[in-house]
């Protein structure tokens, strides 16, 4: 439970807002395992302590990487670290990404706005194990073209075997040659097969919404979506209550669930 | 004439349209391709057409004097552009610039609106299947307006 400081390695900035920000252990202490959609507390030192998902690659244990747009107080003390600078990290927590459920099937990746991060690891993860899984369909939806993500990793998945990525932003510029249009939109370009896939949604609760009610449209069962869900998290182990929702704690019972799981929650007002 | 018949019974939009009807549609239908960057309407103008998009996208895009013009969505293969030549007066509401070379099928709206009325029970065909990319468009249309990413303070 007690943070252990890392140094910041590289802070990378991938929008006007949003910055990836590499950390690797301090005093030697060992390696970083953890699972895709796995979140750790952030402790910027003066300032207060953050839930981010990791977005690095789980196969490079030696840092802990974290995408973060800049929204409050924390946040941009966070993103204003400087390479060698002191954080405090504990975890990783949580629930993740069902990789091992989706072994041998189709797996549909729908991402909203910098809900991209927390599923990146899954994508490292499948590119990795390409042979464990059949094919690779990537929806991201951002803003406008400067708010997308990971803009070369997203060119380069592109390229890979059996793998289609689809982009749209809500504002497109006269520049922007890709889809305008909600990340919704993109499902009637997707190459489908619902009865042999997996889908792992992430983003605002509202789009993770309409994107399983039309997932669940295409044929889409609601026990093979998974959806990572957001709330304020302090203590990240069950204890303080503050993430309830519903019977489940996001931090200790998620954040990941499946839509059967939280789909009837999602639609009350109060929660 | 066939190969045209197959392509549009191949569109959704299309499917499940009695095959006396689709004969009457490809009476009012013939091949057209425009060039990245060209428009292939624009808003003000008479619209007596639509297209079946076979092949590249589309920009629907709203003019703004002093500004450049604002893409509202894109519109891809096997989707349809254009509802205008259904509801007087006729007239495009938006450009359609096509965004890369596109290939489509042009469907004669005056042509096609003749034979709505003289056979109404195509006409509520038609009708039904524009209603619905109606209702999708404005659902995506309200969906954009909420904005879903932007910073929640």
């Amino acid at each position: 439970m007690m943070p252990q400081t890392h140094s910041v390695r590289e802070v990378i900035k991938e929008t006007p807002d949003t910055f990836t920000l590499t950390l690797q252990p301090e005093n030697g202490a060992g390696a970083s395992f953890f699972q895709p959609g796995q979140f750790s507390m952030l402790w910027v030192y003066g300032v207060g302590e953050l839930p981010i998902s990791i977005s690095g690659d789980p196969g490079k244990q030696d840092r802990l990487v974290y995408t973060v747009r800049s929204v409050g107080k924390a946040t941009n003390a966070f993103v204003s670290q400087k390479p060698g600078a002191g954080v405090g990290v504990r975890g990783p927590f949580g629930i993740g990404w069902p990789v091992d459920v989706a072994r041998g099937h189709d797996l549909v990746i729908v991402a909203g706005g910098i809900g991209l991060a927390p599923l990146r690891p899954v994508i490292y993860h499948v590119l990795s194990h390409r042979a464990d899984y059949d094919r690779l369909v990537l929806i991201y939806g951002a803003r406008s073209p400067r708010d997308l993500l990971y803009r070369k990793e997203l060119a380069s998945w592109a390229r890979q075997r059996d793998t289609q990525v689809l982009i749209t932003v809500d504002y497109g510029g006269l520049s922007w040659r890709n889809h305008v249009g909600v990340v919704t939109t993109l499902l009637k370009y997707a190459r489908l097969r619902p009865a042999q896939s997996v889908a792992m949604l992430c983003g605002p609760e509202i789009m993770m919404r309409f994107v399983a009610r039309d997932l669940a449209g295409h044929g889409f069962g609601r026990s093979q979506i998974y959806l990572s869900m957001e709330r304020n998290m302090k203590c990240a182990v069950g204890f303080c209550g503050h993430c309830q929702y519903g019977p489940h704690f996001i931090c200790k019972d998620g954040p990941v669930f499946t839509y059967e799981q939280i789909g009837p929650m999602m639609d009350k007002y109060e929660l | 004439m066939e190969n045209l018949e197959r392509i549009i019974a191949d569109c959704p939009f299309f499917a499940g349209l009695d095959h006396t009807y689709l004969n009457l549609i490809v009476g009012c239908a013939s091949n057209v391709r425009f060039e990245a960057g060209s428009y292939m309407f624009k808003e003000g103008t008479p619209a007596d057409t639509f297209y079946l998009i076979r092949e590249g996208k589309v920009a629907i895009e709203i003019f703004a004097p002093h500004r450049k013009p604002i893409i509202v969505s894109t519109v891809g293969e096997g989707e349809i552009v254009g509802w205008s030549w259904l509801l007087p007066p006729y007239v495009w509401k938006f450009h359609g610039h096509a965004l890369q070379s596109v290939r489509a099928i042009a469907l004669d709206g005056k042509c096609l609106r003749a034979k709505c009325e003289e056979n109404h029970d195509l006409g509520y065909e038609i009708l039904k299947r524009v209603v619905q990319i109606v209702e999708h468009r404005l659902d995506e249309a309200r969906f954009q307006q909420v904005d879903v990413y932007a910073v929640q303070r």
